[in-house]
This record gives C-alpha cells, structure tokens and sequence, in this order.
C-alpha cells in the first residue's frame, strides 16, 4: 500500500512516491464516518466570493450511481485540489462540469460559473467561455505535429506562446515533432500548453503528473505553480507533495460524496485524517 | 505489353471513380462515426443532375465548356443533397448507430426509387464528350481518352483534399477529429460544423464520380451508385477509416486487381479476389492500411 511519503529534496525536487492510496483497503464509509467527526472548515469563508460552486451533483453512468450529490466551490484564485482514492468519480467530476458525461450517463445538479449556471451547456461553448481542461492520460493528437496540436487550440487572435515557450521550451524546439512520438512528459507539456496559450477564467486539470519521471513531475509541478499565479486551478492530483506545494482549498471525495473539504495545508497535517481520508501515510515533510 | 498497359490504365480508371466514391466515405466515418449507406445517392443525384443539365440547362451541353458547366451543376447538386441529409437526417442521430444505418439504408432505397420514378428505371444515355471517345497510343496501347480524365480528375480531387487537409483550419480539426473527436470539443471547437462540410465534401467527390461513371459507362441508371458504393466500402475499410491517402492506395489496389484477374481469369473471378483481399488485410492489419489517421 501507500509508502511513506518522500520527502522533497533540498533542490525542490518532489518524488512520486507519496500517492493517495491505489486499493480500498479500509471501508470508504469509514472515512465519510470520519470527516463527519472531524469536519474541517468550509472552504467558502464568508466573504470570500469563490468562482465556481457546484452543488448536489449527481452522476449515473449505465446504472452507477458515481456521483451522489457533490457540493464544493472553487476559490477565484490559486489551486483547489479535488482528492480522493482512485474510483470515487474525481475525473467524472470535472468531466461533468466540462458537459463531458457519457451518453449512456446523465448529470444532474447545479454548476454555477461567476454566478452562471453551465450544467449541460455543450462543451465546445463553455471551452470558450474560458473553461481549459487537461484531460487524464493527455489526448495530444499523435498524428499531428507539436505545432499543430497548439495551433488548434488557439482560441484567440493573440495566443500566449510567449508565456507557454517560456515555461516549456521543450515544445518551441519539437515544433515539427508529431505529437505521438513525445515522451509522456513532454506529451503533458503539450497538453497544457495547448490550454495556457489562451485567457482563461479557470484551468481544470485531471492528474497532470500521472505516470510521469520525478524530474518531470517537478517540472510539471512549477509550471501548474506558475498558471495558477495567473488564472484560478481545479486540480485532480494524487501526487500529495505536488498537493503540497500548490493546494490552496482540498476538496476530498468519498464513496461519491464530499467527505472532506478545508485548507490542503490542514488536511496533509493531520496524518490521522489522511490516513482515513485518502488510505496514505501523509508524514512527509512540509 | 499493350494489352497490360491497357488494363493497367482501365483498371486505374475504375480504381479512380472508387477513390472519388471512398474519399468522402472513409473522412464521413473517420470523423463521424457515421456509416453513410446513402453516400451511393450522392453519386446518382451528380450523375443526373450532370444527364439533365447537358440537356436542359442553358449554357451547358455534351461538348466544350458546356459539359464542364454541367458537371459543376451535377457536382453542386449532389454537395447540396449531401450537406441537407446530414443536416436533416443525420445530425439528430448522432451516437446512435442502429438509427443512422437504418436511416442511410432507408434513404439509399428511397433515393433509388425517386430516381426511377422521375427518370425511369431504364438506363439513359449519357452524354459524353466527343474527345472522350478518342484514343491516344501509349506505349503501343490504344487507350481511350475517358480512362485518363477519370486518373487525371481523380488525381486532381485527391490532392486538393490532402492539401485542404494539411493546410486550412477544418483541415486540422478533421484530422484532429478523426483521432479524438471529444477532444477537439474541449478545446472549444464545435467539430458538428465540421461533420456538415466533410459531408458536404464527400457529396461533391460523389457527385462527381457520378458525372464521370457516366462518361465512363456511357448511361446513367438509377442503381450505378448503389453498384459501385459496394467497392468504395471495401476500399474504405481495406484503406483504413478515415484515411484519404488509404483509400487511394487502396482504389488502386482493387482497381487493378479486379480488371486484371477478370480480364486474365475468368470473368467476376476480379470480385471475388477484392473480396478476398479485404479478408487479407482485414487479419494481417485489421485498421486497414494506413490505420486511423486522416493523413498517413
């Protein structure tokens, strides 16, 4: 099961090798039970007006019913990391916001946008309206060139290659490189560079350092870093020390519902609560 | 030898009005996972509408600029009918495969019978070009003139499609489309759009496959398209979906065997070797030849 977190080296360097927990080896309904005892403090501090709220979302996909109400907001700035085992619909969440469920699925609820509600909106619209998404495991176009794959991603006249050559000048140099023959981090550059070369209001991102070498993940790790100075983040991130160094709020999904929401900070130093939360040793440094 | 450069050439002829036929089927699938059975209609309506505007159109006739005019009418009607089905018929079916085959199929019979109800059943003679009907001596072959406009024309189609593909936008989002069509939406793109001009661009290819079938054939009659669709399918899939370079290499590949074994063989001994080659390719690569990309 889930090792004991490494620890950052002093150059900035996080490992890989503190992952939330790959099997449900405790009850999920042990750690709602748990959250329920703990409750942490809500994330929308009177106030402090956040950007997106989503509220009682409900996914079913050919008869599973993934998501059972989910509710949580979106700070207007920084990362929110979206945490949880691996299976309890951390993915289908942003999927569902994004208008992505499947069509043998339907999404119910409410996901409000600055106030606007966008749940069932076609995602082409609501990309536009400034919704970035990084999918899970890439989908960079493999037979089209680097350069292309940024150039069907420009959504306005004046795209920001500065910015995106900048924080990857891996991709300037590959231009003419098809995409289907970059490494799997570079393939994640792509991927986020094709979101970064636009304005927009928030960046959903889905496991961005999944699979990837050490070296990378920090990479990856300073780039998101550098977004999120920029524009508002929701995060899926199972890597606990790039949640370290980025998370601002951390909302926990269990057994298709919120079991725990709160500053990532509090949540990642308390190991009992992560233990129950998340099935990780989360000693590691901080 | 002037015998093989005969078939050899009639044989790309054919292989040309299949490319015409499977271009726009294979980027119809390849992009929309649409199993368009109604594509054949496309290639009638080009073919009549060519037959009638040689007749009945002012400025258009059998000759000259005249016969180009009305195979740019014949072109024009079946991008028209093209671009209207996947408006009307297609676009609410999305996602649904039994309805949209249902449909195509539905449409392709109906399309059939509206043709022998307008025109009749009976093939019509086509009104081809003199100079079509002249040979020229290639390599000690007489080869008629009409096998080489379809290469010439085929040729023509296939490079602007490669050319719109590698440098126009659509291009890019078709061939992006083809991989990972949910992908291209969450980028912001609304890639329905692009399903209507590929549609579109499929109909016109079609059409005019039809109006050179029709030179080729030297008639028109209501069932050609529906003939000749079953060869472009077994290019597409042979091809690979989606693949327009595919589907050229593969028109030629069938083309070629099919008149060869035919003429050398016995007489559908051809058909039955296509069929045979899809079965090859179909265990040796089962994506086809150029799996599925829109340009390799």
């Amino acid at each position: 099961m889930a090792e004991r977190a490494g620890e950052p080296h002093h150059d900035g360097t996080v490992t890989a090798g503190e992952r939330v927990g790959e099997t449900g080896a405790t009850n999920p309904d042990g750690a709602v039970a748990a959250a329920e005892r703990i409750s942490g403090p809500q994330t929308a501090d009177a106030g402090t007006a956040s950007l997106l709220q989503v509220a009682d979302l409900s996914v079913r996909i050919a008869g599973l019913h993934i998501l059972q109400g989910v509710s949580f907001e979106v700070a207007a700035s920084g990362v929110t990391v979206l945490l949880g085992r691996n299976g309890v619909g951390k993915s289908t969440t942003l999927r569902a916001i994004l208008g992505l469920t499947p069509r043998n699925g339907t999404a119910t609820g409410s996901v409000r946008l600055g106030g606007e509600e966008i749940l069932g909106r076609p995602t082409h619209a609501l990309v536009k309206a400034g919704l970035g998404f990084v999918p899970e495991d890439r989908c960079v176009f493999g037979g089209l060139t680097v350069a292309e794959n940024l150039r069907l991603a420009e959504r306005t006249d004046s795209p920001d290659y500065d910015l995106v050559f900048s924080l990857f000048p891996e991709l300037s140099k590959r231009a003419k490189q098809r995409a289907g023959s970059l490494s799997g981090g570079q393939q994640q550059m792509l991927s986020l560079g094709r979101v970064l070369l636009n304005h927009n209001r928030l960046l959903l991102i889905d496991e961005p350092t999944k699979g990837l070498a050490p070296k990378v993940v920090t990479e990856v790790a300073e780039a998101l870093e550098r977004a999120a100075q920029a524009v508002p983040v929701l995060l899926v991130e199972q890597n606990l020390a790039v949640v370290r160094r980025l998370a601002g709020d951390a909302v926990v999904i269990a057994a298709g519902q919120v079991a725990w929401t709160g500053p990532g900070e509090q949540l990642l130093a308390d190991p009992a609560l992560t233990k129950s939360l998340l099935a990780v040793n989360a000693a590691g440094g901080h | 030898m002037s015998t093989i450069v005969l078939m050899t050439v009639t044989g790309l002829g054919l292989a040309a009005l299949y490319f015409l036929v499977a271009s726009g089927l294979s980027l119809v699938f390849g992009l929309a996972d649409v199993l368009n059975f109604a594509h054949g209609l496309f290639l009638s309506v080009g073919a009549y509408a060519t037959w009638w505007a040689a007749g009945n159109l002012p400025g258009a006739g059998p000759d000259g600029w005249g016969f180009v005019l009305a195979v740019a009418f014949g072109v024009l009607a079946g991008t028209v009918v093209a671009a209207l089905v996947e408006l009307v018929m297609i676009r609410p079916l999305y996602s649904r495969t039994i309805e949209q085959v249902l449909v195509t199929v539905g449409l392709s019979l109906a399309g059939v019978a509206a043709l022998q109800a307008g025109f009749g059943a009976d093939p019509r003679p086509f009104p081809r070009p003199s100079w079509t009907q002249q040979v020229v001596t290639m390599a000690g072959a007489r080869v008629p003139l009409d096998r080489l406009l379809l290469i010439v024309a085929a040729v023509a189609v296939l490079g602007a499609l490669l050319a719109f593909l590698r440098w126009t936008r659509y291009g890019l989002i078709i061939r992006a489309g083809v991989e990972n069509r949910e992908m291209v939406t969450a980028l912001g793109i609304d890639v329905r759009k692009a399903f209507t001009l590929v549609f579109a661009i499929g109909g016109a290819a079609a059409a005019l496959a039809g109006a050179l079938s029709g030179v080729y054939f030297g008639s028109v009659s209501p069932t050609s398209g529906a003939s000749l669709l079953i060869f472009a399918f077994i290019v597409v899939v042979i091809g690979g979906m989606g693949s327009v370079l595919g589907s050229a290499v593969a028109a030629v590949a069938v083309g070629l065997l099919q008149q060869f074994v035919n003429y050398y063989g016995t007489s559908g001994a051809g058909d039955i070797c296509v069929v045979a080659l899809l079965a090859v390719v179909l265990l040796w690569r089962p994506a086809g030849l150029a799996g599925k990309a829109a340009t390799a």
